[in-house]
């Protein structure tokens, strides 16, 4: 029993120094995330950097039990439909108003970018992917943190099902408020990055992002767009400008 | 006496303090002020503190700080059930507009955090190597204990205070102070801090289970900031009391004199 103790800790030594070694050969061909120019932007990419190096790429976070769901406040935009969000857009929000009376039967979600089949999904086509369901924690980058359960698909079984092309690095979410932002590849195809259409065992509400939302447990909650009709998947890193939060100085990886 | 002996025995001539450690002093000392403006720039953003995994304002604070106008904002909307099927948890609507700097001062916390800890590892090392730590740091077999920690008290608190060495050898409430900030307070600033990031804490959930949970980590990282700030307030007091161009001299040229 002591021998075999050793040889399977020696053995987990061999495999931590391989994978440790794969990791720094992949950290070294990494796609660069977003420059810019200045102390802070830099910083920014320190972090991503680092942790990309360092970080083992496809731990999971935390699952919890249903009695450790929290309260959790709903804040941003909380109907896209509402012109006194700050967020607003006219199109997006009358589409948004048209499509949530409709009970969202005639919303779809487009796939575009750097795919081989191109196309977009309704709710119930989205439902019909095997679902996942997993209670984890929302962390702001307020300070405050909530535990809630959501239900969806995990976003590789979709990426997946319309191909990703092999130069593919940036998966982007465009909602139906002001909003554009995007997230590397390697959160993209975490299993536990969902497209949530459910929330503690009901539909996703409207104050949450109805009808569809991403999770990206791995990053701040501010990085877990609501509100869906879009996804674009590219090669190269899109900066949305005013439409995303890079413009208002916000980090644009916010794993830490 | 005990001066001449230890300053013998210690390496230290109290001549002032060598290159590196005045390097790293202030690259420290300018993280730390940095950190600290930033983090309490943070802290405004959401001036409640927890205990155990999570917390929000719609759960009980161990701890609210009245420090910017989110303190009790009260800007909710009627609360919905969170769960459909009814159920203690709630969702709420905040109809407050908070706040929120947190985009400059998260990057810059980050940014100083750096120059902390990579500062941090290059004084460690540099003290370990040099013997620094083993010779003027660490309070010597047998020094330790009660009466020459009461005596050592006694002389601070004389008036006037008797001219202290400026640079090693250090007196015994200096050594325990200092390895307080260096062995404790900051490694135990950066592991909470570190806990606190949804990336790292799902690579290594034993930084979590440590401290508890992650609200935990940040209300310890609030409460080490504390007790660091006390000792800058009471280290700048000595500075002052000790002999403040001396010891200013001694931590910048290098010379006391």
């Amino acid at each position: 029993m002591r021998g075999e103790r050793v040889i399977t800790s020696r053995r987990t030594l061999l495999t931590g120094m391989a994978s440790c070694g794969g990791l720094l050969l992949a950290g070294c061909s990494d796609p660069a995330p977003p420059t810019y120019g200045n102390l802070l932007r830099m910083a920014d990419n320190l972090n991503y950097r680092a942790q990309r190096l360092l970080l083992p790429r496809n731990a999971l976070v935390r699952e919890y039990q249903r009695a450790d769901i929290t309260s959790i406040a709903a804040i941003g935009t909380t109907n896209p439909a509402n012109p006194h969000e700050e967020l607003y857009d006219a199109a997006g929000g009358a589409a948004y108003d048209r499509l949530r009376h409709g009970g969202f039967a005639d919303w779809r979600l487009t796939i575009d970018g750097s795919v081989s089949r191109p196309g977009s999904f309704s709710l119930e086509e989205l439902r019909r992917f095997p679902a996942r369901t997993q209670i984890t924690k929302h962390t702001c980058e307020e300070g405050w943190s909530a535990i809630a359960e959501w239900t969806g698909v995990p976003l590789r079984t979709v990426l997946q099902s319309v191909g990703v092309r092999a130069g593919a690095r940036f998966v982007n979410f465009y909602a139906f408020d002001a909003t554009v932002d995007s997230i590397d590849m390697v959160d993209a195809l975490h299993p536990q990055t969902l497209l949530a259409y459910g929330m503690n065992g009901g539909e996703l509400p409207v104050a949450h992002g109805a009808p569809l939302r991403v999770r990206v447990e791995r990053q701040l909650g501010y990085k877990s767009i609501k509100f869906l009709h879009r996804i674009r998947v590219t090669d190269e890193f899109y900066d949305p400008g005013k439409l995303g939060p890079l413009q208002q100085g916000w980090a644009w990886y916010t794993g830490i | 006496m005990s001066a001449n002996t230890s300053r013998a025995t210690s390496g230290g001539t109290g001549a002032g303090h060598t290159l590196w450690v005045r390097v790293t002093h202030w690259i420290v000392a300018a993280s730390v002020l940095t950190l600290a403006v930033s983090g309490f720039t943070i802290l405004m953003a959401h001036p409640r503190l927890y205990w155990g995994a999570v917390g929000n304002d719609l759960t009980p604070a161990l701890i609210e700080l009245p420090v910017s106008r989110n303190y009790r904002h009260g800007g909710w909307q009627l609360s919905t059930a969170a769960f459909p099927d009814g159920g203690p948890a709630a969702s709420v609507i905040r109809t407050y507009d908070i706040l929120n700097e947190n985009s400059w001062a998260r990057s810059l916390h980050f940014l100083a955090a750096w120059f902390l800890v990579v500062t941090g590892l290059v004084y460690l090392l540099a003290g370990i190597f040099s013997g620094h730590l083993r010779r003027h740091l660490l309070p010597r077999r047998g020094e330790l204990n009660a009466r020459a920690l009461s005596e050592d008290l006694s002389a601070h608190l004389q008036r006037p205070m008797a001219p202290a060495a400026a640079g090693p050898p250090y007196g015994l409430l200096q050594k325990c102070s200092y390895c307080g900030v260096v062995f404790v307070a900051l490694p135990l600033m950066v592991l909470t801090g570190l806990t606190m990031s949804p990336a790292i804490s799902a690579a290594y959930p034993f930084l979590v289970d440590m401290f508890g949970g992650t609200q935990s980590a940040r209300t310890l990282h609030f409460c080490v900031f504390v007790a660091l700030l006390l000792f800058l307030v009471i280290h700048l007091v000595m500075v002052s009391l000790s002999g403040f161009r001396r010891q200013m001299r001694a931590i910048t040229i290098g010379r006391p004199t």
